[in-house]
């Protein structure tokens, strides 16, 4: 127990060793409803089967420009009332079976996927266009940011399919290092300039929906700092009438 | 501090903007933390219209649909039970419904939309309890012996007849709200939405 | 005034020292007139106080402290506070306003100590003063340690975990001290329940406690100023001190002023970063605490990390007793040794302004340090500066510093060459 709880207090220590670098390709975020729309239907479509996002209600939508009736129809195939999240059936214990672990559930993964390296968007969009050929894996898919990961590339038929291949690169100390870098093989429905749209759009789709008042809250913060602009004005200057007795 | 008797116009003017700035400032935080108080998108949400399918519901039956949290009674009226309504016309003390417990389309004499089906929300007016359902008449009832059926509360021993009309010298004051509902179909309600307000 | 309402006032006043109390604080509480920037903090602590006390019990309404999992395998602790910023009307405004207030505590405090530092705020006759102070300050990081904890988070449970588990060093009844800190083996939902009441009911009762103790005593002997003289020496003919002006009306309105552009840097991080790059709600608490996986970098807090660094500096066994025990007692030493100022401190002169180039120059290097250590302690142990410079190796020498600053105070406080004191305030 002791060995355990020392372990624990010096944990970052070993972590750090394991991180390698990454490198993080940019996302091209947008709050543009067209792009959002289309992010929530392959989001509904294609994540919405193993991930919940158990905090985010299907008529939240409506705040993307989606209508009532077009939520109904078009994208809640978990729910039956429209003020309802958007859960799984999924059983968390079969899932974990199947995978290794449960499906993370996909509200705010946006949010917590940050770090130093870049945003939470931009590693979702790396790793999204980061799935690779490993017929190693008992998936047969491994990823470029995600070494060993437990998910499928399910966006396959759309990306089609890429190779992984080793590279090594020295750097001026003599250390070799090793990553892996991916290129084409099997092409997909889309063509690569298309995947890149269609995985920028579901990434910023994931962004809003890890904080759909972001929006508001700039707007709000606008107001509330100008007044608060003025506020500092009128109180400088009253503050300055009291003390000019002051000497 | 008899030096600074004649009144400061400016300061006098500055601490009014000043006070009048702050006093909006105040207000408008209170808007987040008054409006934390509202029922949130969850209650929204399980308060949302429910749809209720009622072809199995027979005459002279009635079932219990939970809508925000409350009781929604409906009741398939027989032939006996609606005309029973006409002799308790004398003795309920509001018997026009005239006192708004009721959307504009069942303000009729069975307070209905079709005259068999009564759709009512099962909470006393009194304060709040769920009054029982006792539809056998007269002594068999154990209301009283010419009990003509209706709903009696447990808790202050309030009454109801079958349109969910308070009897006279009750506690309660009220008739049983009847809910904003429509018809889907034939057989299918929504309670909770009428397609109006 | 009219009569009647001077009727109902004289009524109090007979059984509720209502007037005098106003007089005593405000309009009567004679300042020195020379108070600058610095002494905005304190009112400013004040403000925060109020805005995490208000936002909290706010909060409470809607947050479950439950770690158990709701139906969609999600910790009813995390849902719940997901649950405050979606569902619950303004939720978000107030979630963000105390998460915010949190970190603002600790700027607005950390200004304020320095503030005691510069002016020499500690020295007789307000040693009783700091000494609350310090109290506040410790009660507060246990406020900031416990509420961590319940949003339940990657970060909330394993930060709590190595905390907690600091407590399994002290010598023989260290094991069983931190089983009983969690009620069970590990942090768990006795550990979350009990979390919440001391960070809802037990610690603010102490805070508010102290921090009307803190400003009873200041009240006592009156507040210290840049000058560091006593303004109480010098009044004039109707008793009141010479330099010292009624804190009501001109400390009240150019506390407004100080208070509204704090607003306005609160403001722009409620609305504009309430994640403040990461430091303020750290990435990893977006993810709900899993006991079986540890992230791939804990630290704690930006409020904490000077102190951590104390912590892992210790990395030597000493008299037979693990480094782990050392390294609690420097984090522990390095908070209670601010207590014992008034009585390090040797200079004849308070404040900074008559002080010699020695307390200069080591007040300069103890805030770099502090500075250093504070971001050494957000990074890994094996943090390199520009990739060469070991950070382990110059945390441990900063830390050594930190103590040194403190104990050999006593010796180049006495021999520092001050110049003379005025005898008035200068401007």
């Amino acid at each position: 127990m002791k060995k355990f709880l020392t372990a624990l207090l010096f944990a970052p220590l070993l972590a750090v060793a394991s991180g390698a670098e990454v490198h993080l390709d940019k996302a091209p975020v947008s709050t543009d409803p067209a792009a959002l729309q289309n992010g929530a239907k392959l989001f509904v479509n294609y994540c919405l089967n193993c991930h919940g996002a158990s905090y985010m209600r299907y008529n939240r939508l409506e705040q993307i420009g989606l209508s009532e009736q077009m939520i109904r129809d078009n994208l809640m195939f978990t729910a039956d009332k429209i003020g309802e999240p958007m859960r799984i059936a999924m059983q968390r214990d079969e899932a974990k079976q199947w995978f290794g672990a449960a499906p993370p559930d996909l509200t705010v993964i946006a949010r917590s996927r940050a770090s130093e390296v870049g945003s939470g968007a931009d590693w979702l969009y790396t790793y999204l266009r980061g799935f690779y050929r490993d017929d190693t894996r008992p998936t047969g898919w491994n990823n470029v940011i995600f070494e060993n990961v437990g998910m499928p590339h399910v966006l396959y038929e759309l990306q089609g399919e890429q190779r992984g291949k080793v590279v090594e690169h020295e750097d001026s100390h003599g250390n070799k290092t090793k990553t892996i870098q991916v290129e084409p093989g099997k092409p997909g429905k889309m063509s690569a300039e298309e995947y890149d749209k269609a995985t920028a759009d579901l990434v910023s789709y994931l962004v809003w929906m890890g904080e759909p008042m972001a929006g508001a809250r700039k707007t709000i913060g606008t107001f509330v700092i100008a007044f608060l602009g003025l506020l500092f004005v009128l109180s400088y200057l009253l503050k300055k009438n009291y003390w000019r007795d002051i000497h | 501090m008899s030096v600074d008797h004649k009144v400061d116009a400016g300061r006098r003017q500055l601490l009014l903007a000043t006070s009048a700035a702050g006093g909006v400032a105040v207000a408008a935080v209170a808007v987040p933390f008054v409006g934390s108080l509202t029922p949130s998108e969850r209650a929204k949400a399980a308060g949302a219209p429910v749809e209720v399918d009622i072809s199995k519901l027979q005459p002279g039956q009635m079932m219990t649909v939970e809508w925000r949290g409350k009781p929604v009674w409906i009741i398939n009226r027989t032939k006996e039970m609606l005309d029973s309504l006409k002799k308790t016309d004398g003795e309920v003390s509001d018997p026009n419904s005239d006192k708004p417990m009721q959307p504009e389309y069942a303000k009729n004499e069975t307070r209905s939309i079709k005259p068999e089906i009564l759709v009512a929300v099962g909470i006393c007016t009194h304060l709040g309890c769920s009054p029982s359902d006792k539809f056998k008449t007269g002594p068999e009832s154990g209301v009283s012996a010419d009990w003509p059926g209706g709903f009696l509360c447990p808790c202050h021993g309030s009454t109801f007849d079958l349109a969910g009309r308070v009897y006279k010298s009750k506690p309660a004051p009220d008739n049983l709200e009847i809910p904003p509902h429509k018809y889907l179909a034939d057989t299918k309600i929504l309670i909770g939405d009428d397609g109006k307000a | 005034m009219t009569t009647k309402a001077q009727a109902v006032l004289d009524w109090v006043d007979e059984r509720f020292p209502l007037t005098s109390s106003i007089k005593g604080h405000l309009t009567e509480y004679y300042a020195p007139k020379n108070f600058n920037f610095w002494y905005f903090f304190g009112s400013l602590a004040l403000l925060v106080l109020v805005i995490q006390i208000v936002t909290g019990i706010f909060l409470v309404m809607h947050y479950k402290p439950d770690a158990s999992l709701n139906a969609s395998g999600v910790p009813v602790a995390f849902a719940s506070v997901e649950y405050i910023m979606r569902d619950v009307p303004g939720g978000w405004i107030i979630r963000y306003m105390h998460s915010t207030g949190a970190s603002a505590f600790f700027v607005v405090v950390y200004l304020h100590m320095f503030r005691g530092l510069l002016y020499g705020s500690y020295r007789k006759p307000r040693e009783l003063i700091w000494i609350f102070g310090t109290l506040i300050f410790l009660a507060l990081m246990a406020e900031a340690f416990m509420g961590y904890l319940l949003p339940w988070g990657q970060m909330s449970f394993w930060g709590a975990q190595v905390i907690v588990n600091l407590f399994s060093a002290i010598p023989v009844i260290g094991p069983d001290l931190s089983v009983v800190i969690r009620g069970d083996f590990v942090v768990s939902d006795a550990t979350l329940n009990r979390f919440f009441s001391f960070h809802v009911i037990a610690v603010p009762l102490i805070l508010i406690g102290l921090v009307v103790a803190h400003i009873v005593a200041l009240h006592e002997v009156g507040s210290n100023n840049p000058d560091g003289v006593e303004i109480k020496k010098k009044k004039g003919a109707d008793g009141h001190p010479l330099d010292g002006i009624p804190f009501h009306p001109y400390y009240t309105v150019k506390d407004i002023v100080g208070v509204v552009g704090f607003l306005i840097v609160f403001s722009f991080i409620v609305f504009f970063a309430p994640e403040g790059g990461g430091y303020f709600l750290e990435f990893n608490n977006f993810v709900p605490a899993d006991p079986l996986k540890t992230p791939p970098h804990i630290a704690p807090v930006w409020y904490f990390t000077p102190f951590y660094s104390l912590l892992r500096a210790m990395v030597w066994p000493l008299l037979g007793i693990d480094a782990k025990f050392w390294g609690v007692v420097a984090m522990g030493g390095g908070v209670v040794i601010i207590a014992f100022l008034p009585w390090l401190d040797r200079s004849p002169v308070k404040s900074i302004r008559y002080r010699g180039p020695i307390y200069k120059s080591m007040l300069t290097a103890f805030v770099i340090a502090f500075f250093i250590l504070g971001f050494l302690g957000t990074q890994p142990p094996s943090y390199a500066f520009f990739g060469v410079i070991p950070g382990a190796p110059v945390a441990q020498l900063l830390s050594l510093f930190y103590f040194l600053f403190f104990l050999t105070m006593p010796w180049w406080s006495k021999i520092d060459k001050c110049k003379p004191e005025p005898d008035r305030v200068t401007g």
